[in-house]
């Protein structure tokens, strides 16, 4: 169903019709060690657009990052079908970039190569890598700069403040060009400024280049920030409770999260995690 | 203290240690008019090392070179070993067990065995050496590999990466510090697995040297061999002290000023 969309900016959003979907869950299933083993996913269906910017939250423990690892074909799945630009995977994806809450840049390479690692590994550019070097130079200093990291190139990482560190991070898992951006709650660890800043380069970035991005995080702020369509986990084992299409205008700015739309949004997904996070509780002694 | 006063007694200090050293021995040499064949004065120890300087040094360098082979031989199949115990879950149930029991033997139990096959002289001692010295590099080269951070793994296999591109651009430079100082255990192993062999099975060496001085009491020799011993440890040691400063320098840098910032 096409919802009427408040924006006509880039990152509009139209309702995913089949032809379109990038990504393609369903019925997903996800069982920890063996028949008997705890159940993390069950019955997950969902599906991102291409050039769509998704946001995966809900109750700690929901089974976000096991979600994560089904995608990009980490983990195989138990049951159901992922389809990622129409192939079903049977293995790691080869294009996808990845950031997470820890930034994992290597201590032995300056920023400058640490982002230039995937040019490294990814197919075609690895056969390419030492003839062009110099291009691929230029691209990693751009996106840098496009981040605000212009003159860190040659500065080791453990030199970088945390939120410096995280900006690299993203510029690793973009220097690529995938098609499909995946985020384990990448700015978690940050203090609620540096958050901030972090939310607003990454939209940039995305406006530009328009990848397919999953951000999961705990931040409902942050979802609402950023993405054109928010899911909503029930507690474990994870089940989509809830979508949201983001009709905000973009590009969105620190003000416009005090907007009462985007105000409300926050609320309406609060009072559903609430009610997810109740009944799990409510569970919980008949278990026990 | 200025901080370069500091920085010069700091390099001072093993000096000043050693030859503090000295000085004690000789005084209670002489203070308690002990026996050169219990304990010879540093003097005495001097002028044996003048006086047998060429047989020696021609033991020293027979000692040196058996050693580096053997420990060349541990460098190679330690890095071996180490990178399958740590890349291959099954191979470390299989081998570690097999190298923690290898490696309780003491080694000069062994010499005997090791002489049945080999003979005497060079073969056994860097046999030997190579023993007691492989060990160390496998677990710790095995250690810096299993320590890889499982997101950074997972952001490489979603780039398409095999399990070689992970070690070589991940696994390998990881496991660097871990390696390099195991050499520095290492290289002093291989000197000890040296001298048990000479001293057991050899005509050449500063092991042999030492058991005919013995056997001779010239006490003030065999001193003269163990502190050649000793130098000869220490001296390869800083090679590798030097080496591990220049390869691994990001490791031991964070002490350094970070710059801060949002």
């Amino acid at each position: 169903m096409a919802i009427p969309s408040s924006s006509d900016g880039p990152g509009g959003n139209d309702a995913v019709t089949p032809s379109d979907k990038f990504l393609d869950l369903n019925a997903v299933a996800l069982r920890y060690g063996g028949a008997d083993g705890t159940l993390a996913l069950e019955g997950t269906t969902l599906a991102v657009a291409r050039g769509e910017f998704a946001a995966v939250v809900g109750p700690s423990g929901c089974g976000k990052s096991s979600l994560m690892k089904l995608v990009t074909g980490l983990l195989p799945c138990s049951a159901g079908s992922i389809r990622v630009a129409g192939a079903e995977i049977d293995g790691p994806l080869k294009i996808a970039g990845m950031a997470f809450q820890n930034p994992t840049l290597l201590p032995w390479r300056n920023t400058l190569l640490n982002i230039m690692l995937p040019l490294e590994i990814v197919r075609p550019h690895r056969h390419r890598f030492r003839r062009e070097r110099s291009a691929y130079v230029a691209q990693a200093r751009e996106l840098l700069a496009a981040v605000g990291l212009s003159g860190f190139e040659d500065k080791q990482p453990w030199m970088l403040s945390g939120g410096m560190q995280q900006r690299a991070s993203l510029c690793r898992a973009l220097i690529h060009k995938p098609e499909l951006l995946m985020l384990d709650e990448p700015f978690g660890a940050l203090d609620a400024f540096t958050r901030e800043e972090l939310w607003s380069v990454l939209q940039t970035l995305w406006l530009e280049r328009k990848f397919t991005c999953v951000l999961v995080t705990h931040d409902l702020r942050e979802a609402a920030y950023l993405a054109d369509v928010i899911f909503v986990m029930s507690a474990r084992p994870g089940r989509i409770v809830a979508v949201h299409r983001v009709d905000l205008p973009r590009p969105r700015t620190v003000e416009s999260t005090f907007d009462k739309a985007f105000v409300d949004l926050v609320q309406t997904i609060r009072g559903e995690i609430a009610k997810v996070r109740g009944e799990a509780a409510s569970k919980q002694p008949k278990v026990a | 203290m200025t901080p370069q006063n500091w920085r010069r007694l700091n390099l001072a200090m093993p000096w000043l240690v050693i030859i503090g050293l000295l000085i004690v021995w000789q005084a209670v040499v002489q203070l308690f008019s002990i026996a050169a064949f219990v304990l010879p004065a540093p003097t005495a120890v001097w002028s044996a090392f003048l006086e047998y300087r060429d047989p020696i040094l021609h033991n020293a360098l027979f000692t040196l070179r058996n050693t580096i082979f053997g420990f060349a031989l541990g460098i190679v199949v330690g890095v071996l070993l180490g990178v399958l115990i740590g890349s291959f879950r099954l191979i470390y149930s299989g081998l570690y067990p097999l190298l923690i029991g290898v490696n309780s033997v003491p080694k000069a139990a062994v010499v005997p065995i090791l002489v049945l096959w080999l003979g005497i002289g060079t073969a056994p001692a860097v046999a030997t050496s190579f023993l007691l010295c492989f060990f160390p590099i496998a677990v710790n080269v095995a250690t810096g590999l299993a320590t890889v951070e499982p997101e950074l793994e997972d952001v490489l296999r979603s780039l398409g990466a095999s399990k070689l591109d992970i070690l070589r651009k991940v696994g390998l430079p990881r496991s660097m510090p871990y390696f390099f100082a195991s050499l520095k255990v290492a290289i002093t192993l291989a000197f000890v697995g040296t001298v048990i062999s000479e001293t057991l099975a050899s005509n050449d060496g500063i092991g042999y040297l030492m058991l005919q001085a013995s056997s001779q009491f010239r006490v003030p020799l065999m001193f003269a061999g163990l502190v050649v011993i000793a130098l000869m440890g220490i001296a390869t040691y800083l090679v590798f002290a030097v080496l591990e400063a220049r390869m691994t320098g990001w490791a031991t840098r964070r002490h350094d000023a970070p710059l801060g910032g949002g």
